[in-house]
């Protein structure tokens, strides 16, 4: 499969990245790691006129400061499979990388590429949703920061101008107590989730100050249960409200009915996930 | 576009078109056919080639992407005419049988060695785990890449020995 014809530009600055694209707009398209944009390209579902690629342009550091953790749009998924500052703090970023396609992909693709593809099935969207993270966007006119669910859009559709690169991504640290998880169904590796859960759970004095949850591929983006967080907030860690919150999470799935189960089995695959995330959840923030 | 890329140590220069793919460039400008193009959508792993010492999966990558950057393919595994250990092994254990993604398990395997050298049943499988092999079931693979990690670790020791000996 051959991508249709484009013009390949490869600046050396980020400035330079955006000044092609403020010039191109969005006959343009930002190549990262490629591990989505291409195989989109080659079944010409993207046909960009000029490729800039940022590959070169640095902006993988993975840092903590300032009570967050600040990782660079170019950081691959190995980078942050490996990355001790993740095990040790961030267990939901620590159990989402291993599981995002396959060793060989998590090569080359990026957290910032993945982030600004959108794909529904995607895991950053919905690790970045339970976090509460946002993210930098920069452009020849500037810079602002983005909150997860305002750059989430739609399928495929981000909050991302034609003149934007997103820069970095800010995940706070929390406060108290915490823990947290990623669970994911997948026939195989390297095949989109069937269904999975980032879950995300902080303690104030024993009980929950906050819970973060969301959703992947069982709706037209990352799903963020919002019912089920607000059951979970100021209430005691128990069974029954962990069973609550499953049962609200799953009502506010939409998944569809294709070769991967029925929207039955997926609903039921949300609850038992949200349910099973926040008992470990709990367990780590305790043990904390 | 002019591209300049260290294939299995040699510089290779090629005037190419941005969209082609690095699979393609390695087979068809460079005449390594070794590398195969097996799906073509990023899942089977048979067209695994080291990028910088990485495995990478070039019908995923443009061939500019690779201009002044270092790609291992299966042709830079030999090693002054002789079998690398890890072509050695999967001979030895019939690591392979049609061969299709063979070339593709070794390079994975051979950057699993480099970062691990005794590695587990789990550990090889879970690094080989983009790589898809329709023939074998995966055992003598598996046993294979093990079995060039001991013979690498032997020979270490062997040569150091000798040295300690002279």
């Amino acid at each position: 499969m051959l991508p249709s014809r484009f013009e390949y530009h490869r600046p050396d600055s980020l400035e330079e990245a955006l000044q092609l694209l403020s010039q191109h707009g969005d006959e343009a398209k930002v190549l990262a790691g490629g591990q989505s944009l291409i195989p989109v390209m080659k079944l010409r579902l993207a046909t960009p006129a000029h490729l800039v690629d940022i590959g070169r342009l640095g902006l993988e550091a993975i840092s903590e400061s300032d009570g967050r953790l600040t990782v660079g749009a170019l950081a691959r998924h190995r980078d942050l499979e490996r990355s001790d500052v993740l095990k040790a703090r961030y267990p939901v970023m620590a159990a989402a990388a291993p599981l995002i396609s396959d060793p060989i992909v998590r090569n080359l693709g990026t957290i910032g590429g993945s982030l600004c593809h959108a794909d529904p099935a995607g895991d950053w969207g919905s690790v970045m949703l339970a976090l509460d993270a946002s993210v930098v966007l920069r452009s020849a006119r500037g810079e602002r920061e983005v909150a997860m669910p305002e750059f989430l859009v739609d399928t495929f559709t981000t909050a991302l101008e034609p003149d934007e690169i997103l820069t970095e991504v800010r995940i706070p640290q929390a406060a108290g107590p915490s823990g947290g998880t990623y669970l994911k169904l997948e026939r195989k590796v390297g095949d989109f989730a069937t269904v999975a859960a980032a879950v995300h759970l902080s303690l104030s004095n024993g009980t929950i100050e906050r819970a973060g949850i969301a959703l992947t591929a069982v709706g037209p983006k990352n799903l963020r249960p919002t019912d089920a967080e607000a059951s979970l907030a100021g209430a005691e860690p128990t069974e029954a409200a962990f069973a609550e919150a499953g049962r609200l999470a799953a009502e506010a799935s939409s998944p569809v009915s294709d070769l991967r189960g029925s929207i039955d089995y997926k609903r039921h695959v949300v609850d038992v996930y949200v349910r099973r995330g926040l008992a470990t959840a709990l367990e780590m923030a305790r043990a904390a | 576009m002019q591209i300049t890329v260290k294939v299995n140590g040699a510089d290779r220069s090629a005037d190419v078109e941005p969209r082609l793919l690095l699979a393609h460039l390695i087979r068809e400008e460079f005449g390594l056919t070794g590398t195969h193009v097996g799906c073509d959508t990023t899942s089977c792993g048979a067209c695994t080639v080291l990028l910088d010492g990485q495995p990478v999966k070039s019908c995923t990558m443009f061939g500019v992407q690779a201009d002044g950057r270092e790609v291992t393919t299966v042709e830079g595994l030999l090693q002054d005419g002789q079998l690398h250990p890890i072509q050695a092994a999967f001979k030895q254990e019939h690591g392979l049988q049609c061969g299709f993604c063979t070339p593709g398990m070794m390079l994975t395997g051979s950057a699993l060695l480099a970062d691990n050298p005794s590695p587990t049943d789990d550990e090889v499988r879970w690094a080989i785990s983009g790589n898809i092999c329709r023939c074998t079931g995966y055992m003598n693979i598996v046993k294979a890449i093990q079995a060039a990690g001991r013979d690498t670790a032997a020979k270490a020791s062997e040569g150091a020995e000798a040295s300690v000996g002279s």
